[in-house]
């Protein structure tokens, strides 16, 4: 018996849609529309963390030691920084390396390297480079740079200079950018779908209104509630299988445009994260689609079955 | 079978009935009749619960309509068929599906609606407008649709409410012979109508109201 219903309200919600003509046409155009919204913002997001992660990635900071600074001291150093949480990765370049790295960016500045022949040995030190999970995080390395300084120097201080004051500036900037970006895109991904939301709500309500007399006869006719909400509610959720399709075969082309043009400007290839991700945005807006549907379908036919 | 116990209705500024008291019996062809306005409509929408008095009770056999829950309104509505002037089809329906639509809101298998839908559809003579869309169908040819949706469940009551109301008097004496043919076969009748005509091609039970009051309640025999 159930069962029986269950098909016969299916099969009402197809006949429903494809009778529709115009109106499912006009439906399944706004919900396509909200999907699209939902998955530009996906796509947006996407290249927002990448871009984020891009400068994030540029931020470090550099301990430069003295040149009479012993390898074990700053291995030992290095070390204890590992340990840090907040350290992502610390790259150690010896006094040697830096020299040859320092040899190789002049190659083509000859006064540069004969001053440098002129010295005999190398006026280098070795450095650390430190890069820590966050951003914001950097100042708490310094900081422990300070103290842990203290407790190596036993016989003078090794550290040179930590170019964390110099770029402490930058950083703290990068901090409030990157903080502001996050909150701004999330605003503004909450806004837009709430928007789309309410748009699809009302073309849903349209098309529901535009039956009401039939609701009110199929009441009277017998018919209990869900024999009369069910097939609209199944119409709703095949406005949003359908433009889920749409919306994902129009963003095709889109993204490889966007891949082939735009990958240097943004700084990540669009239709590679679109391809790679297509399963998951898939998953994303056919519930969002179905849901949509479904809901606002059970929504807007409230108020014509209180009878 | 259906008793109002002094049952008043009054809108914002006007009354629709005024303190009516009705018996009908089961298996009576009762026609009510009256000017445009006089509370007709108003006083069979009470038996359906689609409008509830201001004051009094209806009752169908033993139940005080206006008490039911949700679900068993929807049980109430089935045990009666309705008619109406302007058909209230479903118009995005076909012949057939209209009155599968009634048949599926009672339970009944696809087998039973298989076998009874033509054979309901012979009935009123729309045999050939099985898969018409009511739009594709004339005014007479609607209403009998309507009414094979009313009788399709065999109910033991059928409410019309000015059946004729927009057809010329060929399709009027049609659909008043169908409704005594289904009153023979034992099912109560309530025919509301403006149409003197009808009434005396009708003979049988007349109730007159006037301003929401029944003024007369005569019974003819013929």
């Amino acid at each position: 018996m159930a069962i029986t219903d269950l098909k016969r309200i299916i099969k009402a919600g197809f006949i429903n849609f494809k009778r529709g003509g115009l109106v499912s046409f006009a439906a399944v155009l706004v919900v396509t529309i909200t999907l699209s919204v939902i998955t530009i913002i996906i796509l947006l997001q996407a290249v927002l963390y990448s871009s984020l992660d891009q400068i994030k990635d540029k931020v470090d900071v550099t301990i430069y030691f003295t040149v009479d600074a012993p390898e074990s001291k700053v291995m030992f150093l290095k070390e204890s920084l590992e340990k840090l949480p907040e350290v992502a990765t610390v790259s150690y370049t010896s006094a040697t390396d830096a020299l040859k790295l320092f040899r190789d960016r002049h190659a083509n500045d000859y006064s540069t390297l004969a001053a440098l022949d002129e010295i005999g040995n190398n006026p280098l030190g070795a450095y650390l480079n430190v890069k820590a999970k966050e951003i914001s995080q950097y100042e708490s390395i310094a900081n422990f740079l300070k103290s842990d300084n203290a407790l190596a120097s036993g016989d003078g201080d090794i550290i040179d200079k930590v170019n964390y004051h110099q770029n402490k500036l930058v950083i703290d900037r990068l901090n409030i950018i990157i903080a502001g970006a996050q909150k701004l895109g999330f605003l503004i991904t909450l806004l837009l779908v709430i928007i789309s939301i309410i748009i699809t709500f009302n073309t849903i309500r349209l098309t529901i209104f535009i039956s009401k007399e039939e609701i009110g006869v199929m009441r009277l006719v017998g018919a209990s509630k869900m024999r009369v909400r069910g097939p609209f509610m199944i119409e709703g959720a095949i406005y949003g299988i359908i433009a889920t399709i749409i919306t994902l075969l129009l963003f095709l082309p889109i993204t490889i445009w966007f891949g082939r043009n735009m990958t240097d400007f943004l700084g990540l290839d669009i239709y590679d994260y679109y391809i790679s991700n297509l399963f998951q945005i898939f998953a994303i807006i056919l519930l969002s689609g179905i849901i949509l549907g479904a809901i606002s379908s059970f929504i807007a036919i409230r108020r014509y079955l209180n009878k | 079978m259906i008793y109002f116990n002094n049952v008043s209705k009054v809108y914002k500024d006007a009354v629709a009935l005024d303190d009516v008291t009705l018996t009908i019996g089961a298996g009576e062809f009762v026609s009510i009749v009256g000017h445009s306005g006089a509370g007709k409509t108003t006083l069979t929408k009470m038996i359906l619960a689609d409008e509830s008095p201001s004051e009094g009770t209806v009752f169908f056999e033993s139940i005080n309509v206006h008490q039911l829950k949700n679900k068993d309104l929807t049980k109430l509505r089935q045990r009666i068929g309705v008619v109406f002037q302007d058909y209230k089809l479903l118009a995005n329906k076909t012949a057939y599906e209209n009155i599968a639509f009634a048949m599926e809101a009672v339970g009944k298998t696809d087998e039973e609606i298989a076998s009874d839908v033509p054979h309901v559809l012979e009935l009123v003579d729309l045999s050939h407008r099985v898969y018409h869309f009511p739009s594709q169908m004339s005014g007479g040819e609607q209403q009998r649709l309507a009414i094979a949706r009313a009788i399709i469940n065999q109910p033991e009551l059928i409410i019309a409410d000015e059946p004729t109301g927009n057809l010329d008097s060929i399709n009027t004496h049609e659909i008043v012979q169908i409704l005594k043919k289904i009153n023979d076969l034992g099912t109560t009748v309530i025919l509301n109508t403006h149409d003197r005509g009808v009434v005396e091609s009708v003979g049988k039970r007349v109730v007159t109201m006037e301003n929401g009051k029944i003024i007369r309640d005569t019974k003819r025999h013929k």
